[in-house]
């Protein structure tokens, strides 16, 4: 399968701009769908005859529905600033991950088809003829983007390189050449209710073991529920949470905080599943689809709050698509009846959807939750600002909270927390290398090559500052690192949930770690009094 | 020579307003049917306005990104919008009530022109030596710039070593707003630097210069992020509702 290949060493801290390597990943391609995973999602099942045209025109129509899309191809200067700033260029060299030198595949048709200067002088602009070549650059090098908005950041305009690639994305899967991970996973989550395509009954069966593990744990009567009509909360959490490590411990630590809260909730069998793929492969229509699932659930299990549970890309099109895709949130119009009939439905009193960690923070806040910190003293935690939150989301009401909140949680339940470097964290983080539709095995050489940056970065707090916990909030970073962790050298259980870090600290009432501590608390107690 | 001139910068004053109109139009029609704006982003309109503000008056996401690029390209956008200033005194009047800023902005046009022709040899320093930025450049990302400074150097030329007689150039180019064609000053440095200039006006709507309206248009710049306060949605987007 894969080829060998080398993980990159450890550059010298802070690293300057490689040099180029031309080519050095072009050998890299996922997976081409096979005609039923294109199928299902409403693409031809294989290249089309005249793909050449069908895909200039499926450009010219993403380019009349996407303000962004035409602004960021026009715009470009070439002013060279985002050129260092992404993780598949510091860890491959290759010149074409340059988020510039990315969008310039798409560009140079672009140029070819729909400008001027490109139709009369195309030498002169760099502009590029429609060819087998450039489809096949587009699908290698569109797939080693993880669309982790990096470079957004750093552009005099803004310009997204993720939105280029999405709608490279979207343009190869309209002639019938997509990626088989993205579309696969999208095929059972429309059919199935989850990526994984795990039907209902096992699901319960896999969520009763998790509750009664905590309740073995805590003597409490812990639940984790399903279908549950008429609950106040419904969760929506992205399926690994069910079923790989460390997710399930972040699941156990929503359960707890939850049960502390003394909230009523449930998860939802037909929309098992946070994630939406869609995003990765540009498709609006397949991104409402599947976000109506989870519509109809809050419809028919009657809830009053959606939450949302830890994942990056999943956050980012719950608080920014949702409400658009599917009204899941609030401010419809008076004349808006699709959106009115679920806000109708939902509190207006709290955002919706929210994200577990607000969820907690709030209850953090208003002193309803009690943590023995000491439970996690034995670690020196760091935090991984996931891309999609940081760059592409926000929690709470202030610009930002999606960097103070989840920061704030971990305080709340860890003695020791130590930030990576500043330049590889909250607006400027790096993606973990396993976003955006890469998280599968055919991409393990982007993937292990992509997490150098935030490898290096780890490895300074871990060499100078003890730090033994890496806590993350997104199932694909969870995931990614799992991978990745051993390549660098890094123990894979330093790797936990965020949730976790609550779940193994809180302090439930009348449970049995309450009354281990109490003995242990009298004791101090006394300690004081008598000194 | 002075017709030739005339009718050159009407074409080209013509291609400049219809290319930009075209492609304003264009950005303001298309709609953005998804909230992007690059987070943490301003919750209010009032920040969205003060993040373009420094956006467009600081460069903020270059400065933080490359301070050599921010320097030269700062200076270089500096220099250049009080060099424009500057120009205005071909246009105005001298009895007009706008006239009355133009001796104050006259001395710093004047040395502001270095500023703008280093920043320009900066940036394109910077487009040979850096092996990254060379491998993004194409023929058209020199041609800008030797254009540029073809016509800054031209025009310090003029205001330090050959002067041109700019009484009759102003003559010349008040004459064009009226639609009466006066002589213009036949110097070859002057022909030169107009010349440029013309060509500039025309391929501004066609090139990369788009930058200039397109930053205004930026979703990830210029949205508001209050996605779960506001439904948003697009008239296209709006028909997949059932
Ligand atoms: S979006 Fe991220 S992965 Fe894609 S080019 Fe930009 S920095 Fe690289
Ligand atoms: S930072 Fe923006 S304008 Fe500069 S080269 Fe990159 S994409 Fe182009």
């Amino acid at each position: 399968m894969a080829a060998e290949f080398q993980t990159p060493e450890f550059r010298e801290y802070p690293a300057v701009p490689n040099a180029l390597v031309k080519d050095a990943t072009a050998h890299l391609s996922p997976f081409i769908a096979k005609p039923n995973h294109q199928e299902q999602l409403g693409f031809p099942g294989e290249l089309v005859e005249n793909w050449e045209e069908k895909a200039i025109e499926k450009m010219g129509d993403l380019l009349s529905k996407y303000r962004g899309l035409r602004v960021y191809l026009d715009s470009c200067v070439k002013c060279g600033s985002c050129t260092d700033k992404c993780h598949y260029y510091q860890g491959t060299s290759d010149p074409k991950n340059m988020p510039v030198a990315r969008q310039d595949l798409l560009r140079s048709v672009y140029r070819r088809y729909f400008t001027f200067a490109g139709k009369y002088f195309p030498k002169l602009v760099g502009a590029r003829d429609m060819n087998r070549e450039v489809l096949d650059e587009w699908y290698s090098y569109f797939h080693q983007c993880s669309q982790c908005r990096r470079c957004s950041v750093f552009c005099p305009y803004g310009i997204d390189t993720a939105e280029i690639s999405m709608a490279a994305r979207e343009i190869m899967d309209s002639i019938g050449h997509g990626q088989k991970y993205c579309n696969e996973i999208l095929g059972k989550v429309q059919t199935v209710g989850n990526n994984l395509g795990l039907p209902g009954p096992a699901l319960s069966a896999t969520l009763e073991e998790f509750a009664e593990e905590i309740q073995d744990d805590t003597g409490l009567p812990v639940q984790i529920p399903l279908d549950v009509k008429g609950a106040e909360v419904l969760l929506i959490t992205p399926s690994a949470d069910f079923f790989a490590e460390p997710h399930i411990d972040g699941l156990m630590g929503y359960a707890k905080v939850f049960h502390e809260a003394g909230v009523s909730w449930t998860l939802s069998s037909h929309a098992a599943e946070a994630a939406n793929f869609s995003m990765f492969i540009g498709s609006y229509s397949n991104m409402k689809k599947v976000a109506e699932r989870i519509r109809d659930a809050a419809l028919e299990l009657g809830v009053k709050r959606i939450i949302v549970g830890e994942c990056g890309h999943a956050w980012r099109v719950a608080y920014s698509f949702w409400n658009t895709l599917t009204g899941v949130g609030a401010g419809a119009d008076a004349s808006d009846e699709y959106a009115l009939k679920l806000q109708r439905q939902l509190d207006p009193s709290v955002p919706q959807p929210m994200h577990i960690c607000e969820f907690t923070y709030d209850l953090i806040q208003k002193g309803k939750l009690r943590f023995d910190k000491s439970a996690n003293d034995h670690r020196t935690v760091t935090f991984h600002d996931s891309c999609n939150v940081a760059r592409a989301s926000r929690m709470g009401d202030w610009a930002g909270g999606q960097f103070d909140i989840p920061r704030a949680v971990i305080k709340a339940c860890c003695n020791n927390f130590v930030d990576m470097d500043p330049d590889s964290i909250k607006e400027k983080t790096y993606c973990c290398g396993g976003g955006g539709g890469l998280l599968t095995d055919d991409l393990m050489e982007i993937r292990v090559k992509g997490a150098l940056p935030r490898m290096e970065a780890l490895k300074e707090v871990v060499d100078d500052r003890g730090v033994n916990t890496l806590a993350a909030i997104c199932a694909i970073c969870k995931a990614q690192f799992a991978k990745v962790l051993p390549y660098y050298n890094f123990p894979m259980h330093m790797l936990v949930s965020t949730h976790q870090l609550v779940g193994e600290s809180l302090i439930m009432t009348g449970s049995n770690q309450e009354k281990a501590l109490q003995p242990k608390q009298q004791a101090e107690a006394e300690a004081t009094a008598e000194e | 020579m002075s017709v030739l001139y005339a009718l050159l910068f009407y074409v080209a004053t013509v291609l400049l307003i219809a290319g930009l109109v075209y492609k304003i139009r264009q950005y303001w029609i298309t709609p953005a049917p998804l909230k992007i704006p690059t987070t943490p982003a301003p919750t209010t309109r009032g920040g969205v306005v003060l993040r373009m503000a420094r956006e467009v008056v600081l460069f903020e996401s270059l400065f933080k990104s490359n301070k050599w690029i921010w320097l030269f390209g700062y200076m270089f956008h500096v220099g250049l919008a009080l060099v424009l200033l500057r120009h205005f005194r071909y246009f105005v009047d001298t009895t007009s009530f706008i006239w009355s800023w133009v001796p104050l902005i006259s001395p710093i046009g004047k040395y502001a022109a270095f500023a703008l022709v280093i920043g320009l040899l900066g940036l394109w320093a910077r487009r040979i030596l850096v092996d990254r930025i060379r491998y993004i450049s194409s023929p058209s990302d020199h041609l800008m710039l030797a254009l540029l400074v073809g016509i800054g150097s031209s025009g310090m030329l003029m205001t330090y070593v050959v002067h041109t007689d700019i009484i009759a150039v102003k003559v010349f180019f008040m004459g064009l707003m009226r639609f009466s064609i006066q002589p213009l000053p036949t110097d070859p440095l002057l022909l030169l630097h107009l010349g440029l200039v013309a060509l500039l006006m025309i391929i501004f709507p066609l090139s990369k210069l788009l930058h200039a309206p397109g930053v205004f248009f930026s979703p990830s710049r210029n949205q508001v992020d209050n996605p779960r306060e506001k439904r948003h949605i697009a008239a296209w987007a709006a028909k997949l509702d059932k």
